[in-house]
């Protein structure tokens, strides 16, 4: 039973707490809405972080993968009358037979290159999805019918929160698991040396495979849910902001820290929003904080604090 | 050779030496510091933004130019100490979301100060094309080509015939080595911020009347002189300019021949492919990893 009560689990059931205790002070809709925003983004940036924190591999292309999700949905459940589960399925499955190939030739690029493939995928995407607009409404976007699963109808913002928040803790338990598995420990060996991992037998391009593809479809599936939720999608969900948004969550919250994902996400989720009072001042705020946060506390927001709430009960002790 | 052609290779020569102008500036960031910066884009909007403002304002048209270049390199150089000064030893993504961060910021306060319009400099020396076999060659394309060449050549000289310009090359190849042998490389870091500014704030006054300019010009042009820099191989300054001028010219004939609609994906899909073949770019060779 020790195996059970490892930080993580401390940290799984604080996030189950936070999720289900979140709607006692949630006052209206609109604060219902930033949260399962955030939930969606954390999705995306636990998995994000499995590739960048754990694997030490970029990506500035997951936007991408994301709005292949949303569109797979709006496309087969709008044009095609799939159900939508089905949508999300096929999407998923989709994304990630196409990260599966691309993953081979693209994951044997280093560092800057690799920003680059990555980044070239990402905006190829984004055009396609702007210019072929019999399929997908082009840059004005497109319609999405709302989620429908045995029988109900996911409407109103109680019933999507839980949805959210359900498939997060999901997400977080799953890649909790991950880490803490043989294929997390290999992951680590890569990211410390490509060359030592190999040495000792770990099989590099599988692993980076493995994780960009579980990366991928993660992106899609909350990138299908978002399409649900918002009822409207538009290429800007695979654009190259958009990517980077997700990075930055990844390394604004700690890279290698799954909880650091979730709160990158909810910070850089919520703060746009707070930002809306400085109006015309909004972009030059926003990225004053991203450099100040990067330069002041380049380890990201987590394990930082983590660090500074460890020192000082170490000194509080002696 | 058809006139159609020959305007396509005009078009695309002219697109490409701006490409290659911003990717000459990632090659030299990226030689003193290894940081890609992603802001080198600004560079082109801010000086083009603040020549335009200038010359609205009344100012003479050459003191313009020179102003908004000048602002361009104390941008540039502001950008170096107090944004990747600070963060040195800090990992490569950081540095990446650092220089993303003040993209974004630059871009704010464009906004803030130029608006969100789209403003057009008046050519050089007029709009009165010059027809070459068919095809017309605006004079401002001449200019365009004239200036990235000077600066090319000027490059050259400078560094291999200036002690500033050597000092930045050795810092390139071992930075440890340099600073033994009494190479001051937090100077060649701030030169080297300096002269990408330089370089991205010259194509920015000398692209604006083709191309207007409002704030979020750069955005493209930095992602494509990226292309361009990866492309030839990083830190190989000729390598840009070769790479600028293959993703300008495939750019222009695909427009001009398949699909304009696509013109813009044209540069990713060369760099997917080129780097699939070949994983250091075209000129980058083979790189062994040191353990």
């Amino acid at each position: 039973m020790a195996s059970l009560w490892q930080p993580r689990t401390g940290g799984l059931l604080a996030l189950a707490g936070v999720v289900a205790g979140l709607p006692l002070i949630l006052p209206n809709a609109f604060y219902y809405d930033v949260a399962i925003l955030v939930g969606i983004n954390a999705t995306v940036c636990v998995g994000l972080n499995l590739l960048i924190g754990y694997a030490g591999q970029i990506s500035l292309g997951h936007a991408g993968f994301f709005a292949l999700g949303a569109y797979a949905s709006a496309i087969l459940t709008g044009d095609h009358g799939w159900p939508p589960l089905a949508a999300l399925a096929a999407g998923a499955v989709g994304v990630g037979v196409l990260s599966f190939v691309l993953a081979q030739p693209i994951l044997k690029l280093k560092g800057h290159y690799l920003a680059m493939g990555t980044l070239g995928l990402g905006i190829i995407i984004s055009i396609v999805l702007n210019q072929e607009a019999g399929l997908t409404g082009g840059p004005d976007g497109m319609p999405v019918p709302s989620l429908r699963a045995l029988g109900h109808t996911v409407a109103g913002e109680h019933a999507w929160y839980a949805l959210v928040g359900l498939v997060l803790i999901v997400s977080v338990w799953l890649t909790l698991n991950l880490i803490d598995s043989p294929v997390g420990r290999a992951l680590q060996a890569v990211h410390g040396s490509e060359s030592a991992a190999a040495l000792t037998g770990v099989d590099v391009i599988r692993y980076k495979v493995l994780v960009f593809v579980v990366s991928a479809v993660l992106a899609s599936l909350a990138g299908s849910l978002f399409a649900h939720y918002a009822g409207f999608i538009t290429p800007a969900e695979a654009s190259f902001a958009r990517s980077i948004e997700l990075v930055t969550m990844v390394v604004l919250g700690g890279m290698a820290s799954t909880f650091g994902a979730v709160v990158g996400a909810a910070v850089l989720t919520i703060l746009p929003q707070a930002l809306t009072a400085f109006q015309d001042f909004k972009m030059l705020v926003f990225g004053a904080v991203l450099m100040g946060t990067m330069i002041f506390l380049r380890k990201g927001l987590v394990p930082t604090l983590a660090g500074l709430i460890r020192n000082r009960m170490r000194s509080g002790r002696a | 050779m058809s006139a159609d052609f020959l305007q396509f290779l005009f078009s695309g020569i002219t697109q490409g030496a701006c490409y290659a102008l911003v990717g000459l500036g990632f090659s030299i960031i990226y030689n003193a510091s290894q940081v890609i910066n992603f802001a080198q884009g600004e560079f082109v909007m801010i000086a083009g933004m603040a020549a335009v403002a200038l010359i609205d304002a009344g100012a003479p048209f050459v003191l313009a130019l020179a102003a908004g270049v000048a602002l361009t390199v104390v941008v540039g150089v502001a950008l170096e100490k107090f944004a990747i000064e600070p963060a040195r030893n800090a990992s490569v993504v950081t540095l990446i979301i650092i220089t993303i961060g003040a993209s974004i910021f630059l871009r704010g306060a464009a906004e803030l100060l130029g608006g969100r319009g789209f403003r057009s400099m008046p050519a050089f020396s007029g709009n009165e094309p010059i027809v070459i076999g068919g095809a017309a060659l605006l004079p401002q394309s001449l200019w365009v080509l004239g200036v990235t060449v000077v600066i090319i050549f000027a490059l050259g000289r400078f560094f291999n015939s200036t002690m500033h310009g050597k000092a930045m090359l050795a810092t390139a190849y071992n930075p440890v080595m340099a600073q033994l042998m009494g190479i001051n490389t937090r100077l060649v870091l701030s030169l080297s911020f300096a002269l990408a500014a330089l370089l991205g704030g010259i194509a920015g006054v000398l692209i604006a009347p083709l191309s207007l300019t409002y704030s979020t010009v750069g955005v493209m042009l930095g992602l494509k002189g990226f292309c361009a820099a990866i492309l030839g191989g990083l830190g190989k300054p000729m390598g840009a300019i070769a790479g600028g001028l293959l993703v300008g010219v495939s750019e222009a004939m695909t427009a001009g021949y398949l699909s304009s609609a696509y013109k813009d994906a044209v540069a990713f899909v060369i760099i997917l492919v080129v780097l699939v073949v070949l994983p250091g770019g075209l000129f980058g060779g083979r790189s062994v990893e040191r353990v």
